[in-house]
């Protein structure tokens, strides 16, 4: 299962928690996986993060691959100048 | 990617292609269009920081011989509003829609009311003056202070604070928190605490070339908009999304630009003159005046934060602790996010905490500058930092590598950090001639470490094999930093051909796929990569062209040094790109190749600068003397134009630190809207700006690029204060630091 670490505006939407232990080989399976487990936080999280998946980050990814023991942080997106 | 390779274009310093035509005036900027029977625009703008828009009559001004259209905040469709939330209605465009024409209040000095089209820019000026216009005034917040009072007046009642539960209407836009540990435990541990708190004032980009655009509205509602930006599909993108159009009736061409640094990554001006054009039926040009460059776009305001750093005796850090307070103008949406992302982020900690609040104010909406909300952060930690070190008597440098992030090390953002390299950009400082070299009377000398994540985003590239074997690349990004040279020198590089045999070209929005702005110091690596990926596609036709020719696999065709070369013991003579060009009619057809992706792997950047001060005492002016900046850029592409943007990044920090800063009255307008009295550093201003490229390459860039244009920005703050501190014995934590402030410091020191 994959080590995922949400927001901290977002841990009252996950039962108070940032870190969740979740199973899913690619970003949407673990925000399906997290939806169903807290119900409206795939939509919290769409489209406004960036995601790092073991230290790499990627803007708002639905499709890459997750390994069974990666660390996926979802980070607030920041923009550049 | 392999380390091994050699280069021959890459890490070469070959002329700019767009260099003739910008040192000879020949390239078009964004106000250097022009069209037969065009008209132009003048913006109608707020003398009030905050007021009710009781009623706007503008019959007057139609009236008037010469004038065409105008408009107000009324034209617009009513597509983010509150009111057509319900239908889908988004917050950052609603704010945007307000910013370019007030709707019922103004909410700035300088705020767009009304806009006419005439015959000539005299004539819009006479037109704006009888636009009759009544208000009411409101009660404005012009800083921290007062917009977070409680009981002050509200800019917008309706608002509350996101991330706060249960907030009432605030003028905090946005509470943020990140960190790891428990800072509480890790000051318990430390052997020395200090807690400061730091004030930056709001500074301009300064780019030279104000914001300019020309549109042309067809009756049938398709769209021509030429203009200056850092990215004309944003610039697209947000017009037609303000205006309710389909994308794909605008058709945005890219000037060249004068200068962005951020401040060109949003639109003011665009969705007034496709209004105008469309109301008038004729083309219509506007350019801000200086002055409304100030006024009206977008700065980088204020900001206040107060910082925490605990360390044992042996300088390692225990703790560090945050609160960063930073204006975001009328709507919010500062950078404050990436201040509490960034300010602890060049090193490691057990325990890590920074909480961000975005604060509105009655000042004009702020926009992105280089690294944004970086420099203010790294002004608060690094002149911590410099403090720690003299109190436990450790050398500056040395303190920094003792802590400094590694690859494994947790970022003080979340993720572990992949491959860095602060830790060499460090030692590459501590090793220059510079770090050892003395001082002289009343000089004294800074170092500080700052850090930036760099961006991906979205890319397209085309490459066109012309039929005389040379290359045309499209791209999407408004070249700024010199992104014609370098994805010149790797499309060269691929094919295994001469420089000169390839040209650049910058594509409009109907000639090119989709592409993020240029920012975020993205350009080289990821629009890079789409050049490296189209190359690729091109050079597999050529090789299946030679395949065809020769009657054999393609798997036993190569492509090298410029040619198709038939693997094995053979005797075909190799086919070169010119004539599997000029064949190419009679082979299948005109080969072009295209790439199109999310850059994925950004390598994220860390820079270190060493800066040498000279404090008057009589009059407290502070010259910099010297001054060296190094930075890990990955693989320099092209070095001169890498060396190019530390330098700028560094003269506008040093800017930033000594002179910089929008001084408003007590109603919010501003006093200093000009060059003259806003003032930017010039070349007689600093001294050549040495440079040191390390590279560290990116594992996940086929020649190891990371971005490179915004951390520079980011170590100057306190390089220059550190420095200030070294000469007069004084801790200055206020910017910046003209010369009263620094003579009010240097005569009471306690209360710089």
């Amino acid at each position: 299962m994959a080590r995922v670490v949400l927001p901290q505006a977002l841990a009252e939407r996950a039962g108070g928690a940032t870190e969740h232990e979740v199973p899913g080989r690619s970003v949407r399976a673990l925000l399906a996986a997290l939806d169903e487990r807290f119900p409206g936080l795939a939509e919290a999280l769409s489209g406004k993060v960036a995601v790092a998946i073991d230290g790499e980050i990627h803007s708002d990814p639905l499709l890459e691959p997750v390994e069974e023991d990666s660390e996926v942080y979802f980070l607030p997106r920041v923009g550049g100048g | 990617m392999s380390e091994e390779k050699k280069f021959r274009w890459v890490g070469t310093r070959p002329i700019r292609p767009d260099g003739i035509d910008k040192v000879t005036g020949r390239a078009n900027y964004g106000a250097d269009f022009s069209l037969p029977g065009m008209l132009w625009g003048r913006v109608l703008r707020s003398p009030h920081a905050h007021a009710r828009i009781v009623s706007i009559h503008t019959e007057k001004a139609r009236g008037l011989e010469g004038v065409h259209a105008v408009i107000t905040g009324d034209d617009f469709p009513d597509l983010f509003s509150e009111k057509a939330r319900a239908k889908g209605g988004h917050d950052d465009m609603n704010n945007l829609a307000q910013n370019v024409m007030a709707r019922g209040r103004v909410l700035y000095h300088g705020h767009a009311l009304a806009a006419v089209a005439a015959v000539s820019p005299a004539v819009a000026a006479r037109a704006l003056e009888l636009i009759e216009v009544e208000y009411e005034p409101l009660p404005h917040v012009l800083d921290i202070e007062a917009a977070t009072t409680p009981g002050g007046p509200l800019i917008h009642e309706d608002r509350v604070t996101q991330g706060v539960e249960g907030a009432g209407s605030s003028n905090i836009a946005k509470r943020v928190q990140i960190g790891h540990g428990d800072p509480e435990e890790g000051f318990a541990e430390a052997d020395i605490v200090i807690e400061r708190e730091f004030t930056t004032s709001p500074v301009h980009q300064g780019y030279i070339e104000p914001h300019a655009c020309l549109a042309r509205t067809a009756p049938d509602g398709r769209t021509t908009l030429w203009c200056s930006s850092q990215g004309h599909f944003a610039m697209r993108d947000y017009t037609a999304g303000l205006l309710g159009m389909d994308l794909s009736l605008l058709q945005v061409i890219p000037a060249e630009i004068g200068g962005g640094f951020g401040g060109k990554t949003t639109i003011y001006l665009e969705p007034l003159a496709v209004l105008l054009s469309r109301k008038a039926g004729r083309p219509v040009k506007m350019v801000m005046s200086r002055e409304e460059v100030f006024r009206a776009s977008g700065p980088v305001l204020a900001t206040r934060i107060k910082l925490k750093l605990g360390a044992r005796r042996d300088g390692e850090f225990t703790a560090g602790e945050a609160t960063l307070y930073y204006e975001g103008g009328a709507f919010g949406g500062s950078s404050v996010m990436a201040g509490c992302m960034t300010v602890f982020a060049p090193y490691a900690f057990p325990h890590v905490r920074s909480i961000g609040y975005d604060v509105m104010v009655n000042k004009p909406k702020g926009a992105a500058y280089r690294a944004p909300g970086a420099p203010m952060a790294a002004f608060a930690l690094e002149t911590v930092v410099d403090e720690i070190a003299e109190r436990l008597e450790i050398d500056p440098v040395d303190l920094r590598l003792r802590n400094a992030a590694k690859e494994g090390t947790t970022a003080s953002f979340g993720p572990r950090y992949r491959r860095i390299g602060c830790v060499e950009t460090l030692e590459a400082l501590r090793d220059h001639p510079h770090y050892s070299a003395p001082l002289g009377p009343n000089q004294g000398r800074g170092v500080a470490l700052g850090f930036w994540f760099n961006a991906g985003l979205q890319s397209s590239a085309g490459v066109n094999l012309n039929p005389d074997g040379t290359v045309t690349v499209l791209s999407g990004n408004p070249d700024i930093g010199g992104s014609r040279a370098s994805l010149a020198m790797m499309a060269a590089e691929e094919f295994g051909i001469h420089y000169d045999r390839v040209e650049v070209v910058v594509a409009d929005t109907h000639s090119i796929g989709y592409t993020d702005v240029t920012g975020g110091s993205r350009v080289t690596f990821a629009t890079g990569m789409a050049v490296i990926n189209a190359a690729a596609d091109v050079m597999r036709q050529l090789r299946e062209r030679a395949a065809a020719v020769w009657e054999v696999d393609v798997d036993q065709v190569v492509w090298a040094d410029g040619e198709a070369r038939l693997e094995g013991d053979n005797d075909r003579e190799p086919l070169t790109l010119e004539k599997l060009a000029r064949d190419a009619g009679r082979t299948g057809g005109p080969i072009s190749g295209r790439a199109a992706l999310t850059a994925r792997g950004v390598g994220m950047g860390f820079g270190a600068h060493i800066c040498d001060v000279e404090v008057d005492k009589e009059t407290g002016r502070v010259e910099v003397v010297r001054y060296t900046a190094v930075q890990d850029a990955g693989r320099a592409i092209h070095p001169s134009y890498v060396e190019g943007q530390m330098q700028g990044g560094a003269v506008q920090g040093i800017g930033w630190a000594l002179n910089e800063e929008y001084v408003f009255d007590e109603n919010g307008k501003l006093e200093n809207p000009g060059f003259l009295d806003y003032r930017i550093p010039v070349a007689s201003d600093v001294p050549m700006i040495d440079t040191v490229i390390v590279e560290v390459p990116n594992p996940n860039h086929p020649y190891g690029v990371r971005g490179v244009g915004e951390v520079p920005i980011v170590p100057p703050i306190p390089a220059v204060v550190n420095a200030v501190h070294a000469a007069t014995g004084v801790r200055y934590r206020d910017l910046p630091l003209s010369p009263p402030r620094v003579l009010k410091g240097m005569a009471t020191p306690d209360a710089a």
